[in-house]
């Protein structure tokens, strides 16, 4: 890493506390190094933003948080990525039990072909017994927290699927808040949406950090500068420079970054 | 700005700018050094025509603000395009203000002939201060043009001195005065010019303050200079 994890965060506000921290993480895709000794802080309670182009490593770091990587054979990390202190890479944790610590929303909406009220309690009940009136006073909550409830509440037993697709991609950030994880990753959320879905999408990240801590990866650089707090740059699976948004936004400290920010990048 | 943007129509919206603000500075330049001659040769004629160039510059301002308003709508600037940006309708305010205190040297000088009293005054230290804040003017527009922040630097320096001088000048006024109270109102149209030229000087090292923030993002406004210089 070449700036150091939180040291560089706005110096106008105290430094938050790290919810998660990647430390020295290297990633494999077989013999291709896609992540090169990574390390930073997630810090809690705040939006962290991943940038860079195409092939940088963010996705990639992204999904070595909830270890969606390991669904692939030839996929390895190496390092630590530690959670209140446990090292997810090697925990002997059900990694069923990681990834409802750590939710996830893909970049295309993937909405389970079941009811709107279903997708939601799908993954409830899964790891909490509720059942009934507490199952619905879930579904409304998450629902709600979306912004998606007053659109839906009188068609819950609709289709997931008939919904439009930024109604799609707030169902499944509910879907992933349902299950109240501590951590909330989104692999470009809204590259399928309107301006104005996009807009919801993103009023609802910054309503979501108050109790999650969220890290967004995104191709929108003004969406990062947008609704993130703390701003990653990656390049050629290097993090580049990690630090406040607005100090990246407004005098990053390496040239890379600056060139990459302005449009520069060729 | 040197180092091409991906998008060509955005660098040459950014030389548009940036040509326009110098060619408003050009003009601004003229107004001060006319404003010193109308000044030094008590010439109504001159003092006129730096009152008659203040339009070009109004027109001027107003077409560079629109121009960086259309910028920053369409291209939503970050680092240091935004802070080039900023910075220069910052500039092109400074430099209007300039020009205004230009128009307000000749306006005065247009009184002191009028009151027939313009060969007893005592205009020399007054002369010096004058061609140091033109100068001023002058070097600020070339440090902007390449982004110069060791030039940027000596300005805000040279600046002091037109503070001094400005204050022995007004020392000197006050004692013209009490001798012969029979020029005070001239005496006042001249505390108006030197005041205007010390403003001059102020607009000048306003501009070189914002160079610093455009090449090192630092905001070096009301900070003193040696603090600056440490820091830089």
């Amino acid at each position: 890493m070449k700036t150091s994890a939180l040291s560089g965060a706005n110096a106008n506000t105290s430094t938050p506390v790290a919810k998660m921290s990647v430390r020295a993480l290297n990633f494999y895709y077989g013999k291709f190094h896609a992540l090169k000794n990574i390390s930073l802080d997630i810090p809690e309670h705040c939006v962290t933003a991943f940038i860079g182009p195409s092939g940088c490593g963010k996705s990639t770091l992204l999904r070595t948080f909830n270890r969606m990587f390991e669904l692939y054979p030839d996929q390895r990390a190496e390092g630590e990525i530690l959670l209140d202190g446990e090292n997810l890479l090697t925990s002997k944790q059900d990694v069923a039990l990681i990834r409802a610590r750590i939710g996830m929303v893909f970049q295309k909406p993937t909405p389970f072909p079941m009811s709107i009220f279903d997708n939601i309690a799908f993954g409830v009940k899964l790891f909490e017994p509720l059942s009934g009136i507490d199952l619905e006073e879930r579904v409304e909550w998450a629902l709600k927290r979306a912004a998606l409830w007053d659109e839906v509440k009188d068609k819950l037993a609709q289709s997931g699927a008939s919904l439009s697709g930024g109604q799609q991609q707030r169902l499944c950030i509910a879907r992933g808040i349902a299950i109240r994880p501590e951590i909330l990753l989104l692999d470009e959320p809204c590259s399928a949406l309107d301006p104005i879905s996009t807009a919801r999408v993103e009023e609802l990240i910054s309503e979501l950090k108050k109790e999650y801590t969220v890290v967004i990866v995104t191709h929108n650089m003004q969406q990062a500068a947008r609704c993130s707090d703390y701003t990653a740059y990656m390049y050629l699976g290097d993090l580049m420079e990690f630090g406040a948004t607005e100090q990246m936004f407004l005098k990053p400290s390496r040239r890379e970054t600056e060139d990459y920010i302005t449009g520069r990048f060729g | 700005m040197t180092e091409k943007h991906l998008s060509s129509q955005f660098d040459d919206d950014l030389t548009h700018v940036s040509s326009s603000l110098m060619k408003m500075g050009g003009i601004v330049e003229a107004q001060v050094q006319r404003a010193i001659s109308a000044l030094a040769g008590f010439s109504v004629t001159i003092a006129q025509e730096v009152i008659g160039q203040e339009e070009q510059v109004d027109v001027l301002e107003v077409e560079i603000d629109r121009a960086l308003t259309t910028v920053v709508a369409r291209r939503q600037p970050a680092a240091r395009d935004l802070r080039f940006l900023l910075a220069m309708s910052k500039i092109t305010t400074n430099l209007e203000r300039a020009g205004d205190e230009a128009h307000k040297v000749a306006k005065r000088v247009i009184s002191i002939v009028e009151s027939g009293e313009a060969r007893q005054m005592p205009i020399g230290d007054l002369r010096v201060a004058a061609e140091m804040a033109s100068s001023l003017i002058h070097r600020a527009l070339d440090a902007f043009a390449r982004l110069d922040v060791a030039e940027a630097l000596g300005i805000c320096r040279e600046d002091d001195l037109i503070d001094r001088e400005f204050k022995g000048f007004t020392r000197k006024l006050v004692t013209f005065m009490m001798e012969d109270p029979h020029t005070i109102s001239t005496s006042l149209d001249l505390l108006f010019i030197a005041k205007a030229i010390e403003r001059i000087g102020d607009h000048a090292k306003n501009i070189a303050e914002f160079i610093i923030y455009i090449v090192k993002g630092m905001d070096v406004r009301h900070s003193a200079l040696a603090q600056v210089e440490a820091n830089l």
